[in-house]
């Protein structure tokens, strides 16, 4: 007997819930993209749980494969405006960077 | 006498704690280092989990990519860009008044929503490695967008470079 697909979920909604709280209170840029990642990999951990007990497991596995991809994406170019940001302002507090608000 | 509860619920139970622990002090701690070190252990669990869910390629791509890749960009830019003795200024918390609340609700809301839901699930889920069914289906059915994705990647690194290459007159 196996356990099903219910403690996944609750252990996925717990990570999201950490990351969501991450991204609303970080002023670090770095840290808010840590925030980010949990979500990614709450979402990923969703996935693979349906995908396995499922109709049809490889669909879910295919695209959790593009989640980490589409992570590792979004780190390089977060990181890129981080360190730029950092050059330019000399901290990374995204609550300072402002020019470009109207 | 208490039943036994099999093997796989005490490997979950284990991970899942050990994981929201990790998760708590990615969110929580002060110091950078010490979420960047916390999230290495989030997605080593993460790997944990999806090796359970017979997902093992995921799994190794998971610590190929995260550990290997993203979590060294992390620690790097970490230790590039903050002066990370200074916690007090550059990483200070704000808006926890306004997140908490939202937060606890969405869980609150999730946990509430989650018993009622029925999952259709088939009776009992195969535990097979996985690796040739998906280098089959990535060059099949989901052939496009593994060739889009490809270019996004290339895109991003490009991009990358683009932003933080020192201007050369």
């Amino acid at each position: 007997m196996s356990m099903g697909v219910g403690p996944y979920l609750v252990l996925s909604a717990v990570i999201f819930v950490l990351g969501l709280y991450n991204v609303m209170t970080r002023r670090n840029a770095v840290g808010v993209l840590m925030g980010i990642e949990l979500i990614l990999n709450a979402a990923a951990i969703n996935l693979v749980a349906f995908a396995h007990y499922g109709v049809n497991p490889l669909a879910g596995q295919v695209f959790t494969l593009f989640v980490i991809v589409l992570a590792a994406t979004e780190a390089a170019v977060a990181l890129a405006i981080v360190v730029t940001i950092y050059k330019r302002f000399h901290n990374i507090d995204v609550e300072e960077a402002t020019i470009l608000r109207g | 006498m208490l039943p036994v509860p099999s093997m796989d619920v005490v490997v979950f139970t284990l991970v899942a704690l050990f994981m929201v622990g990790a998760a708590c002090v990615v969110t929580f701690s002060r110091s950078l280092i010490y979420s960047a070190f916390a999230l290495l252990a989030m997605l080593f669990g993460s790997a944990v989990i999806f090796g359970m869910l017979s997902a093992d390629f995921v799994a190794v791509t998971q610590l190929l990519v995260y550990v290997g890749g993203i979590l060294i960009l992390i620690l790097f830019a970490v230790m590039l860009t903050a002066d990370i003795d200074r916690m007090n200024i550059t990483n200070r918390s704000v808006h926890y008044k306004a997140a908490a609340p939202l937060a606890l609700g969405l869980l609150l809301f999730m946990w509430a929503i989650l018993p009622g839901a029925s999952w259709r699930v088939v009776a009992e889920p195969v535990s097979q490695s996985v690796v040739a069914p998906i280098g089959n289906a990535l060059l099949q059915e989901y052939l496009l967008p593994f060739e889009v994705i490809s270019v996004l990647l290339l895109a991003a690194l490009i991009g990358a470079v683009v932003l933080v290459r020192r201007e050369v007159r």
